[in-house]
């Protein structure tokens, strides 16, 4: 018995819990944590002086793999500077899928800086609000300077099947580099 | 409703059902997976004033249903860090059994990629 889980991070209101809850065999859930002393010297506090504590919430889903085997979808808190967070959440990971908004790009810098730094696999997928792609996938790339081959796929979070595949291809892109790495057939 | 707003006593309060302990008994990992055992079961079912009533609703929420330490917490509306308290004393009291998750932090290991390969099947499959 045991379980694993997926990072599901990008800008605020860019669909995460959209995401999260259309492949979830729950409703998603909301789970808060309470910055203590513990996030001293990790997680920046100067930007909210006079501030003592911090609740920082995150959505979740489920995904029973199998009888013995459960997937947890995690989305990442909306404020990137709750740093303490994020370790936690990336700790053990598969990888993380980064959505993005091509019509505020940016807002998925911080993510995928901390992907980078921390070696967590992750692909970039572009929710197509109502249906319209901004930009195609190799501008995105451009803009944000990853590598060739980080994945870049479009996805409507919304959709079951879309955010299924969207999962598929980041648990094949992680399967890929292992074999690269362990030089077993692919 | 004004009492939520008090700066300091926000960060006091939900440790109150953990006689103010912050530190686990056992670091238990946000997807770990926990399981009432049969003595957990039990326990939960006696009235008993060494099993607060926090401990007997995880008991109850996880008899028969794996659920995960952030299910748990945002099922019981508590903060994850008073959870994981509550939870590790159940595991040390053997009230409750605890899986811990695969990582794949840095295991090029077969374990880590029959794992991988067994939920892109699950996926493929939904």
């Amino acid at each position: 018995m045991t379980s694993a889980k997926i990072v599901i991070a990008g800008g605020f209101g860019v669909g995460k819990t959209t995401l999260v809850g259309s492949v979830s065999e729950i409703t998603p859930l909301t789970t808060e944590a309470i910055m203590t002393s513990a996030g001293e010297g990790v997680d920046d506090t100067r930007q909210v002086p006079g501030k003592t504590t911090t609740t920082v919430a995150m959505d979740f889903g489920r995904i029973s793999i199998d009888r013995d085997l459960i997937l947890y979808l995690f989305g990442t808190p909306g404020q990137t500077r709750f740093w303490f967070m994020w370790d936690e959440l990336v700790r053990g990971a598969i990888g993380a899928v980064v959505l993005v908004d091509t019509r505020r790009l940016a807002d998925c810098f911080a993510a995928i800086d901390f992907f980078e730094h921390r070696r967590l696999p992750y692909l970039v997928a572009i929710n197509c609000f109502d249906g319209v792609q901004y930009h195609n996938g190799d501008d995105v790339r451009d803009a944000l300077a990853i590598s060739a081959d980080v994945p870049v796929v479009t996805c409507d979070a919304r959709n079951r099947e879309s955010t299924k595949q969207v999962l598929i291809s980041l648990v094949e892109y992680v399967l890929s580099m292992r074999r690269q790495r362990t030089g077993a057939p692919a | 409703m004004t009492e939520w707003d008090e700066p300091i006593g926000a960060l006091v309060r939900p440790y109150a059902v953990t006689r103010g302990r912050t530190r686990p008994r056992l670091d238990i990992a946000l997807e770990a997976l926990v399981e009432t055992t049969v003595r957990g079961r039990t326990a939960g079912s006696r009235e008993t004033s060494a099993h607060g009533r926090e401990q007997q609703y995880i008991a109850a929420l996880c008899d028969g249903r794996l659920q995960s330490l952030a299910e748990i917490a945002a099922r019981m509306q508590l903060p994850l860090g008073v959870a994981r308290v509550l939870i590790a004393d159940m595991a040390a009291e053997g009230l409750v059994a605890v899986y811990e998750p695969t990582s794949f932090d840095e295991s090029d290991d077969a374990l880590g990629t029959e794992l991988l390969e067994r939920v892109l099947s699950g996926l493929r499959r939904l």
